[in-house]
């Protein structure tokens, strides 16, 4: 029997560490001399204050829901995967190869081939660590660590001597043809008589970030792999007994976690950039991990997480634009909700557990 | 003659970038030793460099730089501890958590003192390490072979450099011949047994990951007050992960790490002297994929090609004393 009730454990306590974190980030900009409100203030007028707020809050969120639920689904078969960041940067090599080689008729038919082909090359980039980890007993977290590094060397060799156009000074590839070209929320909301900003570059790739996570909820939680995957992490050996194959769903479950991070260069390579450019994943891979500790690993969770860290990206953005406050103010709000909801749980949960307990023998009495 | 010299330069600054990779080598073996998981030592170093740069510009004292970064490195591993060892937390999601905490905090405080993009002043003068010329150095150059080695790579380095070299040796003896390094490497293995006989796990643990941030922070302040004089944005630029892949590479033991880091501090130096690789074997290497390799090798030993490397049995795991 628990302890807490079900609303404290997924609302109360996530809220109370986000709150720690949101006092401690308030601290922050207070030492270095400026006003904390005013600063909200400020994120919450350029982020959420107009449509071109919103078009660049909701593109970062894109990307957010593709790497927080490649790092959820790999959390329910208790596999840590910090790697997002180089499967996300082989999608976009992915993307990128699909995109200029070859003739698509219509975006819409690219943009599935290029999902596939970022699919498979993240799904690839995991299968590496997966195997060293099911059949060889490397421990995945240092193995995907050093494949981000690994990716990071190979794109940059792949973007300065093979893809980079002749005569171009820049490493990057050459720009996408226009038939690839991804409909952007002011080209979607047009024929339906809403204006949005047209330089926002949340695209039609939100659609399918948001389909993801359905489609990872109904996986998770309504098929016989998905509760496979769940026994694996709640008990190895008792999934083993019950005739689970331990190697089957590690690489089953961090090829899904590895494409479902390739597949974010469908929003920020194809979506945005429309080129490939060096580190384009911008640490966006890491931000998943934020996402999916505070969105609880549940796909709901994560799309909320998601969209608080698209308005912190871009608040953030508008803090450095405008304020003497530099960007970094993000990095140090993510670390400490890391940190909260991550690996502080326990101090959030241990006096809470406490209260309900002494509540619970009160009523007894 | 010249080519001895050019290989000697090749080493010297091989020396030079293995060091900061040694310190956090033997942080990580410390922590890692004892039980705690340890991939914030990135995260140490970058805070240990700012505080260091940043005081020892402010003081213009490099030595009060140092324990400043020191400081600063230790109040991550306090949080560390407190995360990982008393509430029993995820000691993986902590190292990252830290990391982050690091990255954007330097930047931000860089800024509100500074105000100059995220960086400190340069350091002159009397805060930086300067370079040490040893005894009879200038006198014994002309010494054929031996001379010049004397001069050129052992002597003219910052004291730092002789610190973490001396810190090899001594932490075999600490480990190895010690009654505290049993304890320390005994509550790595099984946590229960060291409980049993009455000796703190929790105490021993958090001693270990002490000795982890003073290193980290000797490893952070040689970063930005010898290697180079200041600091700027990112400049451990990764060395914290190189540094965890050595430590795998050595299979957590002093002297193969120092043999590690020095093996990766060549394909640094290399990195930086492509002509030499191309002298030595006639063909070009490319640079990225010199930047790739220990990961590359760290991962082949990781699987289990050559020599299999374990870990402490009760790494990353939290000591639960009654269940």
């Amino acid at each position: 029997m628990d302890v807490m009730p079900k609303w404290a454990e997924v609302i109360l306590v996530p809220l109370i560490s986000l709150l720690l974190a949101a006092i401690l980030s308030a601290l922050v900009i207070l030492a270095i001399g400026e006003d904390p409100m005013a600063a909200v203030k400020l994120m919450v007028t350029g982020a959420l204050g107009s449509t071109y707020g919103w078009g660049y809050t909701l593109y970062y969120a894109t990307n957010f829901m593709f790497t927080g639920l490649a790092v959820s689904i790999a959390f329910h078969a208790r596999l840590f995967n910090i790697g997002g960041e180089g499967q996300a940067a082989l999608g976009g090599l992915g993307v990128a190869l699909a995109c200029l080689y070859i003739p698509w008729p219509h975006w819409s038919l690219a943009l599935i081939g290029a999902a596939v082909a970022a699919g498979l090359f993240g799904a690839a980039w995991a299968a590496i660590p997966a195997y060293l980890q099911a059949k060889r007993g490397s421990h995945i977290v240092i193995t995907t660590i050093m494949f981000n590094f690994i990716a990071a060397s190979l794109l940059n060799y792949v973007l300065v001597n093979v893809l980079r156009p002749q005569g171009s000074m820049d490493p990057a590839t050459a720009r996408f043809p226009e038939a690839v070209h991804l409909p952007t929320l002011h080209e979607m909301l047009a024929p339906f008589g809403i204006a949005f900003s047209k330089s926002a570059p949340a695209n039609v790739s939100l659609l399918v970030a948001i389909a993801a996570c359905v489609f990872l909820w109904f996986l998770i939680w309504r098929t016989r792999l998905g509760y496979e995957i769940r026994s694996f992490g709640h008990s190895e050996s008792a999934a083993k007994y019950a005739g689970i194959a331990p190697v089957k769903i590690i690489m089953i479950t961090m090829m899904i976690s590895g494409a479902l991070a390739g597949m974010m260069a469908i929003n920020n390579v194809m979506g945005e950039a429309e080129r490939l450019v060096l580190n384009s994943v911008e640490g966006a891979g890491f931000i998943g991990i934020a996402v999916a500790l505070m969105g609880r690993s549940h796909p709901l969770g994560v799309f909320i997480a998601a969209i608080l860290f698209g308005f912190l990206y871009q608040g953030g953005a508008e803090l450095a634009l405008w304020t003497t406050i530099p960007r970094e103010l993000i990095v140090v709000i993510q670390a400490l909700v890391i940190l909260f909801t991550g690996a502080l749980d326990n101090m959030v949960r241990m006096p809470l557990e406490r209260v309900f307990l002494a509540l619970r023998k009160r009523k007894e009495v | 003659m010249d080519m001895y010299l050019t290989l000697l330069q090749l080493l010297d600054s091989t020396v030079r970038l293995a060091t900061p990779l040694l310190l956090a080598c033997l942080a990580g073996l410390y922590s890692e030793r004892a039980g705690i998981f340890d991939i914030g030592l990135e995260g140490k170093m970058l805070a240990a460099a700012f505080f260091s740069a940043a005081i020892a510009a402010i003081t213009g004292n490099v030595w009060v730089g140092l324990m400043a970064g020191i400081g600063a490195s230790l109040v991550l591993s306090a949080i560390h501890g407190i995360a990982s060892i008393t509430f029993r937390g995820n000691q993986l999601i902590s190292g990252v958590a830290i990391n982050f905490l690091a990255a954007g905090l330097t930047v931000l405080i860089a800024q509100a003192w500074f105000k100059q993009g995220g960086r400190t002043p340069s350091l002159i003068g009397n805060g930086r390490f300067e370079p040490i010329t040893l005894p009879f150095a200038e006198a014994l150059q002309g010494v054929p072979i031996l001379g010049p080695l004397y001069y050129e790579l052992i002597s003219g380095h910052s004291i730092l450099v002789y610190v973490a070299f001396a810190a090899v040796p001594f932490t075999w003896w600490l480990l190895f011949r010690t009654r505290f390094g049993l304890r320390l490497r005994a509550v790595g293995e099984n946590p229960a047994a060291v409980d049993t006989a009455g000796v703190s796990v929790v105490g021993l643990r958090f001693a270990a990951v002490g000795i982890c941030g003073i290193l980290c922070g000797i490893a952070g302040a040689y970063l930005s007050t010898a290697l180079q004089a200041g600091f700027v944005k990112d400049m451990s630029a990764g060395r914290g992960f190189i540094a965890l892949a050595a430590l795998i590479f050595a299979k957590w033991r002093p002297w193969h790490a120092l043999y590690a880091t020095l093996l990766f501090g060549l394909f640094g130096a290399l990195e930086t002297r492509p002509d030499i690789i191309e002298q030595l074997i006639g063909m070009k290497v490319q640079g990225q994929l010199l930047a790739a390799l220990p990961y590359v090798m760290t991962v082949i030993i990781l699987a289990g090609f050559v020599g299999k490397a374990i870990p402490p049995r009760a790494g990353g795991e939290p000591y639960v004393k009654e269940r």
